[in-house]
C-alpha cells in the first residue's frame, strides 16, 4: 500500500504530539482508522512547506477552508492569534453531518460555517460568505478541494493570498513527478509535495 | 561479502539500483540515505527539449501496484547535463542516463549529448514508456524499429548501452534479439504494463492520460517471466526491475540471471 499524504491539524511540542483529522475515504484511511491506541505507523515528513506566517503581524486575516482542507488551519489559526493578527474563519462543509472542529475554530476566533445542501449554517459556498461579509482584510489562507481554490483566487485577487493543494502524490519528496502544478516560474511547474503543498496564491495556475 | 558484480563493461559495487524514473535525478533521495551505498544511480528520462509531461492525475494505487503516467516530464538533455548531473559527481556510484525521445532523431541527438557527459557512465535507452503520445513505445514494439534505433544510438556513443524493454509485447524475446544483435551492451527488464483504473465516482477513467503503467510486486511475476524467457536465448546481462521491495525478491531477480 502506498503512503498517504495528509496534513498536520496541530502539535503539542511538550508531550509529543501531532494531531491529524482525516476522512475514511478508501483503503489506506480505512486501515489508518483501524490502529489502536499505543499502536505504531511508519511516518515520513514533515514534508514540504506550509504557512509561511513570518511578518504576519497584528494584521487582518480571512482562513477559509472546505471539507478535508480544513485540518491544517487550525494549528494556522493558533498561530496568526498568536501573532495578534484578527482572524476570521469561513469553513464549508458538503452538509450538516459532514462538520467537524467547529467548536474548536469558534474557541479561536470568530467562524462561519457554510454548507453546499444548506442543512447547517449559511446555505451556499464559503465565497458566497466572503461576498455578503464585505470585510477588508490584508492576508487570505485557504485550503481545500481545487474548485474552490479556483473561486477563492480569482474572488480574492486583490489580496495578498497564500493556498495549499492537494494532488496525488507518489513518492511525497519530489522524485517522481507525480504532483505537478503548472506555476508562473522558471520552470513552468512546481513541485506540490516537495515546494508546496501553500504556494502564494499568484504564483500557481490551477 | 563481496556482491559486486560486471555489467556490460561496469564494476558495480553491488548490484543494487533504482529504476528510471522512480528516483529523479538522485537529490531528494540523498536525504535520506548515502548515495554510495547504491551499485548504480539510474536516472529519469532525457528528451531533446524540457516536457512538461500529462496532467494530473498522473498516479494511482491499485492492487498490489500503481498507475503512473508522468508524461516523461523533464527538463530536457541540455539542462539535465548543466543542472542535475554535477550533483551526483560527489558519489562513488556510476550514474546510468536514461534516454528517451519521439523520434529516431531525438534519441540519437540526446544519447549522444549524454554519451559525452563525464558523469555518465553507462546509457538506458527507454523505447518502453507507454505514457507519451508520439515516439517511445512503437520502438519498443515492433523488433525492426528497435534495431534500427539501437544500432543508431550505439553508433554515436562509446558508453555501454541498456535498452530497456517493453513488456506491452506478444513476443520479448524477439524484442530482446533484435537490440541484443543491434549491439545492445545489456537489457532492462521490464518496463510498466499499460492499464487503466475507473472511478466510481465520475465512471471515467481516473488518470488523466486514461491509461498508465502498472507496476509494483503486481508485474514481478511477469517480469521473472520475462527474463526467464529471454536467458534462454541471450548472454547479455539483464537489469531486472519490477515490484522488487524486499531481499527476496531481489534474491528471485538475482537467480533468474539479471544483474539488480
Amino acid at each position: 500500500m502506498l503512503r498517504r499524504p495528509i496534513s498536520i491539524a496541530d502539535y503539542d511540542k511538550q508531550i509529543n504530539q501531532l494531531t491529524i483529522i482525516y476522512k475514511v475515504f478508501g483503503e489506506g484511511t480505512d486501515w489508518l482508522a483501524r490502529q489502536l491506541p499505543g499502536g505504531q505507523i511508519n511516518v515520513l515528513g514533515p514534508l514540504g512547506n506550509g504557512f509561511d506566517l513570518s511578518g504576519i503581524q497584528g494584521q487582518t486575516v480571512i482562513v477559509i477552508g472546505g471539507g478535508v482542507g480544513v485540518p491544517p488551519l487550525y494549528n494556522l489559526v493558533k498561530q496568526l492569534n498568536s501573532q495578534f493578527n484578527d482572524v476570521t474563519a469561513i469553513l464549508g462543509y458538503q452538509s450538516k453531518v459532514s462538520i467537524f472542529y467547529e467548536k474548536e475554530f469558534k474557541d479561536l476566533t470568530q467562524t462561519y460555517i457554510a454548507t453546499d445542501d444548506g442543512t447547517y449554517g449559511y446555505d451556499g459556498l464559503v465565497t458566497d460568505v466572503i461576498r455578503e461579509l464585505r470585510f477588508s482584510y490584508d492576508h487570505y489562507f485557504s485550503c481545500g478541494p481545487t474548485g474552490m481554490l479556483k473561486a477563492v483566487q480569482h474572488q480574492l485577487s486583490d489580496i495578498d493570498g497564500y493556498i495549499s493543494i492537494e494532488e496525488r502524490m507518489g513518492c511525497g519528496v519530489g522524485a517522481c513527478f507525480a504532483c505537478v502544478c503548472q506555476a508562473d516560474n522558471d520552470k513552468g511547474y512546481v513541485k506540490i509535495c516537495q515546494d508546496g503543498p501553500v504556494f502564494h496564491a499568484k504564483e500557481v495556475t490551477l | 561479502m563481496n556482491l559486486s558484480v560486471q555489467l556490460g563493461g561496469l564494476t558495480l559495487k553491488n548490484p543494487v539500483m533504482p529504476a528510471s524514473g522512480c528516483f529523479g535525478f538522485g537529490q531528494e533521495f540523498s536525504q535520506f540515505y548515502d548515495l554510495n551505498t547504491l551499485g548504480a544511480i539510474v536516472i529519469k528520462a532525457a528528451t531533446g527539449e524540457a516536457r512538461f509531461g500529462n496532467p494530473t492525475p498522473r498516479v494511482a494505487e491499485t492492487s498490489s501496484g500503481m498507475l503512473n503516467a508522468i508524461g516523461l516530464q523533464n527538463p530536457g538533455v541540455d539542462q539535465i547535463i548543466k543542472q542535475e548531473l554535477p550533483f551526483l559527481e560527489q558519489f562513488d556510484t556510476p550514474v546510468i542516463a536514461n534516454v528517451a525521445g519521439s523520434s529516431e532523431e531525438e534519441y540519437v541527438i540526446v544519447a549522444e549529448k549524454l554519451s559525452k557527459a563525464s558523469t555518465v557512465k553507462a546509457l538506458e535507452l527507454n523505447i518502453s514508456c507507454p505514457n507519451v503520445k508520439e515516439g517511445g513505445i512503437q520502438f519498443g514494439t515492433d523488433p525492426e524499429l528497435a534495431y534500427q534505433l539501437t544500432n543508431k544510438v550505439k553508433n554515436v556513443s562509446s558508453k555501454p548501452l541498456f535498452v530497456k524493454l517493453s513488456p506491452n509485447v506478444t513476443n520479448i524475446v524477439s524484442m530482446a534479439k533484435a537490440v541484443e544483435e543491434a549491439g545492445a551492451d545489456g537489457l532492462s527488464m521490464i518496463n510498466t504494463l499499460t492499464g487503466m483504473k475507473i472511478d466510481l465516482k465520475t465512471r471515467k477513467p481516473l488518470i488523466a492520460n486514461e491509461t498508465g503503467g502498472l507496476s509494483g510486486p503486481a508485474i514481478k511475476p511477469i517480469a521473472i517471466r520475462m527474463i526467464h524467457q529471454v536467458r534462454q536465448v541471450s548472454n547479455i546481462p539483464i537489469i531486472g526491475m519490477g515490484g522488487i521491495t524486499t531481499s527476496e525478491d531481489v534474491l528471485e531477480f538475482y537467480w533468474q540471471g539479471p544483474t539488480q
